[in-house]
């Protein structure tokens, strides 16, 4: 039951705002009135919603397809120094094939690499579905000159990415200069050509969820395909109730545009228990339309082997240890 | 077909089995379990409409028994006792709720009908916890400002609801105990049960007979005990009809009383506010306990200018409501405790749809049996409608707009109630200058339903008077009356020292 | 030629005012020896009412007005009470036909019940409030308010000592009152207006009715816009009719549980007694993401 993420069958993610919202994004002063005018966001009321939504008891058939779902959402991730082609082709095959043992096991949405070995992954998936990812723009600390981000942009979709993680200026978002963001955001995304953007908004550096809200409609409003938490290198990486907000943004983008976007929480997430924590907050938070690896996206590496175990155990009965599951 | 379509969150039912249920339970008098005088009562399980075990209730003869008893332990051994190790008893209660945690949650899940995921979370935990804070009070008494060592009152009779049973029970008894008091406690003719597991757990913690009594029955019962001339003091939870019948009943006795009654709390949501989290405490406001709560927001008042986008907000979110078996550990809102209160409700939202207020309800399915109602809410609900004025008690929300803070204020203060109050606002001095206009005993400032027992809850006006938790708590529990009387020395008005 | 006295017109005090009753009745007040003294108004059932309309209005400014402000008040009071002595000395010693010497301290206690309570209306949040310690990221605090409208019934006892002491806890806290004074010391109890009328005190913070308790008292009790009864001053068969009225509309009632003792010192029970304690709770929470949550 892999779903096939195939952006073809989609609307065109290059979209006409509504007025309102083109008038917000004609310069810097209306950028800081639009985005300091969104209601704030109370942290201790999200923080006891995350923490109530992820009590919810996942059994039986929904926490198996639950786990399928998982599973199809992952953007299998290697982001080292030392990555090596060996495993960014190891990494590709277990992309494909999860769980030598269940070959029916879906399919992760895309894996996701550094630019320089983004030939080896396209090399290793062609055909096969499962997208190859970059990170790009000066990759994690965004702090280039917007020709460098750019470049690498092209450099990575042209070697066949298809799709583009970029990070964003914190500094300069953090100093509000909103303007810059946004115009380099909008820079990336038409260097993209036909490859979804996803704004990686490194929620841990943004300080507080006021900012991760007004972050996630910046991004959204210069055309990001996904808002994604984390480079996975800050700590704290992606949180529930950071995903919270990105998720109520999400939906509130989708009631004033009728465009439905996409969110990715990165880093940090490593069991099932987790992910379906995660799921949980899609279905009831964004709503069950984004349960939907078009829609939603895990950034990680671990937990897939979680999840095949747990997989595993939800089919057979018993627990398995982690010898009897691949190492990256 | 989309993965979504496949995933709806199986039945997570918790074990009805861990509630270990007997089919008969026992009043609980002078420290044991004995027949009662009365006539048996039939303990229904709300999430079912099924009978869930029978109750042998107290006659007045056996009110007398207890009332003697907890005088006899009053007197021979509890106000003998020195505070530290009162309050050792009072930990050994705490602590044995906690290790009965799962098991009380599923008592009281199957006898009240409320979610399991709120008596595991908030009932169960939160009893062990009045324990477990005021078991700390009972050597430090001194340290309360009333005085170097406040004296108790005497026997204590408390008359509990059934929308919180173990909980109030422990809102009660624990202050009591720790004051130096003892205790003959009536819990609601509803929901008997977890009352009597946690008597076991008092037995359990040997704690002397007769300090604590229970005792079963109905309102008869109840009006018997408040009445007995053996009591000192009376505490009593429940609806403001009957307080006004306790005070009554009790003019002129001296015996001291404290009251916590019916509310029509204000929810109060401003053009600032953090609107996503304002949803969920509006929707924490009313839909917890299925509204069946005193302090219940019942009453939204959303600011004009962000109404319409609010109110869409909170109906989509309501509509993400699980309402169904109480058991399930997703279900959000549960039963409503009887075939009566249902009823109640019923009436009250036909007198809503009778005085032409627009009502919406979510569209979610129902249990089949059991006692259940879909989250309702009244829009443009006007000030002189009955389902704006009086409580509801049920998952039942009214709405209304305003345009400015005094409006707000003057709409959230125009009951004869006072017991609660929420403001959702980003700005911080009119936060303050909020919770300072408002005429009620707990005002939340964006958040709702939240309890603690270090923190004093009750209400102003038709509300009740007295405080539970915190300082304030004890001292309805201990002889306040320091005003200096002709003749009068140190003797207490209960001719106690 | 000597002067021919001015006899003084009693009244009520209503809403800083000093009104004829609406009924157009009055009393004769006769003093120790039973000689007459002066004709003092009958209070009724509309004049209670008008009390009450003003005492609620009187506890919207004063009970916003500062600590500060109601302890300088209070103790203008005080100031002024003794400024008056003289005259107070001389009302009670002839109404009560006590020696010049017990009148003196009764009105020395007086003013100093009212310099007591003056110290109190800054003290009672930091005594009687708490912050509570509550095991979640919110801060937690529990002040006393006032109660709003107290109907109080003044001693028989010591004309002039036990009306301030009733009137004074209850003011010092920011309620206000309808008093129905003691039925047989209207005189002083009127002069004691006049010291309130001059005191900086806002009108309908205290209105002082005379006449008969037992007339104006269920009217009193009944009231649904009386939030308190003080019925010090009441007998043990009209305490129960009144405090019966008073459940109506769940109303705060203060009994002594013996005949009060004015001359000591007070204790705070009256002053609890009008209070009412007022939890807020405030979310805090983390001031940054950097910490990380528990997810």
């Amino acid at each position: 039951m892999s779903s096939a993420v195939t952006k073809d069958e989609r609307p065109d993610t290059l979209r006409l705002l509504p007025p309102h919202l083109n008038d917000v994004t004609v310069d810097e002063s209306s950028l800081r009135r639009f985005l300091h005018g969104l209601p704030g966001v109370d942290p201790v009321g999200v923080e006891e919603r995350a923490a109530g939504l992820a009590t919810r008891s996942i059994k039986k058939a929904a926490k198996l397809a639950a786990i399928d779902l998982a599973i199809s959402m992952v953007d299998l991730t290697t982001l080292e120094g030392s990555d090596t082609v060996g495993k960014v082709r190891n990494l590709a095959r277990k992309a494909m094939l999860p769980d030598p043992e269940r070959p029916e096991t879906p399919r992760t949405a895309a894996v996701c690499v550094y630019p320089d070995l983004v030939p080896t992954a396209v090399q290793e998936l062609a055909g096969s579905g499962v997208k190859v990812a970059s990170v790009a723009t000066a990759f994690p600390s965004g702090r280039s000159s917007l020709e460098v981000k750019l470049a690498e942009t092209r450099m990575v979709v042209e070697a066949g990415a298809d799709e583009v993680d970029m990070v964003i200026d914190r500094g300069a978002f953090l100093a509000g200069r909103y303007g810059f963001v946004f115009d380099q955001i909008q820079a990336v995304k038409a260097a993209c050509g036909p490859a979804r953007l996803k704004v990686i908004l490194e929620t841990g550096e943004l300080a507080t969820y006021d900012n991760v809200r007004r972050a996630s409609w910046l991004a959204l409003l210069a055309g990001a395909d996904f808002i994604k938490t984390s480079t996975g290198k800050i700590n704290p990486a992606a949180t529930l109730p950071v995903t919270h907000v990105m998720l109520q943004a999400v939906k509130d983008w989708y009631a004033e545009t009728g465009q439905q976007r996409s969110v990715k929480p990165a880093g940090g997430i490593r069991t099932t228990k987790d992910a379906i924590k995660y799921l949980v907050a899609v279905n009831e938070v964004a709503g069950p339309q984004w349960l939907d690896p078009y829609y939603f996206r895990f950034g990680a590496s671990s937990v897939l082997n979680d999840l095949v175990m747990q997989r595993r155990t939800q089919l057979e009965g018993h627990y398995w240890g982690p010898d009897y599951v691949t190492v990256d | 077909m989309s993965l979504s379509d496949l995933w709806e969150y199986a039945p997570a039912p918790e074990s009805a089995a861990v509630g270990a249920i007997k089919d008969r339970y026992l009043p609980f008098i002078d420290g044991t379990f004995v027949e009662g005088g009365g006539p048996d009562l039939v303990s229904i399980n709300p999430g079912t409409a099924e009978p869930l075990a029978e109750v042998s209730t107290v006659s007045a003869a056996d009110v007398d028994t207890a009332v003697a008893a907890a005088r006899r332990a009053y007197t021979r051994v509890w106000s003998r006792m020195s505070g530290a190790e009162r309050g050792k008893y009072l930990f050994r209660i705490a602590r044995g709720i906690a290790e009965r945690a799962r098991e009380l949650a599923v008592v009281e899940t199957l006898d009240n009908g409320k979610p399991i995921k709120e008596t595991r979370d908030f009932d169960v935990p939160t009893a062990a916890q009045h324990f477990f804070y005021h078991a700390g009070w009972a050597d430090k008494l001194g340290h309360l400002g009333l005085g170097p060592a406040p004296a108790p009152l005497g026997v204590a009779g408390q008359v509990i609801p059934w929308n919180f049973p173990l909980l109030m029970a422990a809102w009660k008894i624990a202050p009591a105990l720790a004051a130096g008091n003892t205790v003959v406690i009536k819990p609601a003719e509803t929901t008997p049960l977890s009352i009597l597991v946690l008597a076991q757990i008092i037995a359990d913690a040997d704690l002397p007979p007769g300090v604590v009594n229970i005792l079963t029955g109905a309102g008869d019962i109840g009006s018997t005990l408040v009445n007995h001339p053996g009591i000192d003091k009376v505490a009593f939870t429940g609806s403001t009809a009957v307080g006004r019948h306790i005070q009554h009943d009790l003019a002129g006795t001296g015996r001291k009383l404290t009251l916590e009654l019916g509310g029509k709390g204000a929810n109060i949501v401003f053009d600032d506010a953090a609107q996503d989290q304002a949803v969920e405490g509006i929707v924490n406001g009313i839909f917890f306990n299925a509204g069946q709560v005193c302090c219940a927001g019942s009453r939204l008042l959303v600011q004009e200018s962000i109404a319409e986008e609010f109110l869409t907000r909170l109906k989509n979110r309501v509509e993400t409501l699980r309402v169904g078996d109480p058991m399930d550990k997703n279900t959000d809102v549960g039963a409503i405790n009887s075939a009566a209160q249902l009823a109640r409700i019923n009436t009250l939202l036909e007198a809503g749809r009778e005085e032409g207020a627009e009502i919406w309800e979510s569209s979610c399915a129902l249990p089949s049996q059991g006692y259940f109602l879909r989250p309702t809410i009244f829009t443009e609900a006007t000030a002189s409608m009955r389902v704006s004025r009086e409580e509801i008690f049920g998952p039942v929300l009214t709405t209304v707009t305003f345009r400015t803070p005094d409006e707000a204020v003057a709409k959230a203060n125009n009951s004869p109630y006072g017991l609660s109050a929420g403001v959702w606002t980003e700005k911080g001095s009119r936060a303050m200058a909020m919770a300072a206009a408002l005429r009620a005993g707990v005002i939340w400032d964006n958040t709702f339903n939240k309890f603690d027992p270090a923190a004093g809850f009750g209400g102003y006006k038709e509300s009740g008077f007295g405080r539970e938790g915190g300082p304030s708590g004890l001292a309805a529990y201990l002889d306040t009356d320091d005003e200096p009387v002709v003749g009068g020395g140190l003797l207490s008005h209960t001719g106690v020292l | 030629m000597a002067h021919l006295s001015i006899p003084k017109t009693y009244k009520l005090f209503i809403g800083g005012a000093f009104p004829r009753s609406e009924s157009g009745r009055t009393y004769p007040v006769t003093d120790a020896k039973g000689n007459f003294m002066a004709n003092a108004a009958l209070g009724s059932r509309k004049d209670a009412r008008d009390a009450v309309t003003a005492a609620r209005k009187g506890f919207g400014a004063w009970s916003k007005a500062t600590p500060y402000n109601r302890g300088q008040v209070i103790y203008r009071a005080a100031e002024m009470l003794e400024g008056r002595k003289p005259q107070f000395v001389e009302l009670i010693s002839t109404s009560r036909g006590s020696s010049v010497r017990s009148a003196t301290a009764e009105v020395d206690a007086a003013v100093d019940r009212l310099v007591h309570y003056a110290g109190w209306t800054d003290k009672l949040a930091a005594v009687f409030g708490h912050a509570n310690p509550v095991s979640a990221p919110y801060f937690s605090y529990s002040a006393p308010e006032p109660t709003g409208v107290v109907a109080a019934l003044a001693p028989a006892e010591s004309p002039l000592l036990g009306l301030v002491s009733v009137v004074a806890p209850i003011i010092s806290s920011g309620n206000a009152c309808v008093v129905v004074a003691a039925e047989a010391d209207p005189c002083v109890a009127i002069t004691f207006a006049e010291v309130l009328a001059t005191s900086d005190l806002p009108g309908g913070v205290v209105n002082l009715l005379t006449g008969q308790p037992k007339e104006m008292g269920p009217h009193l009790a009944g009231h649904g816009d009386v939030n308190a009864l003080d019925l010090t001053g009441a007998d043990d068969e009209l305490r129960t009719t009144l405090a019966q009225l008073g459940s109506q509309t769940v109303k705060r009632v203060y009994v002594p549980k013996g005949v009060p003792d004015f001359a000591a010192a007070p204790g705070t029970a009256r002053l609890r007694a009008f209070l009412e304690i007022k939890t807020v709770w405030h979310p805090t929470g983390a001031l940054s993401l950097a910490a990380g949550g528990g997810y």
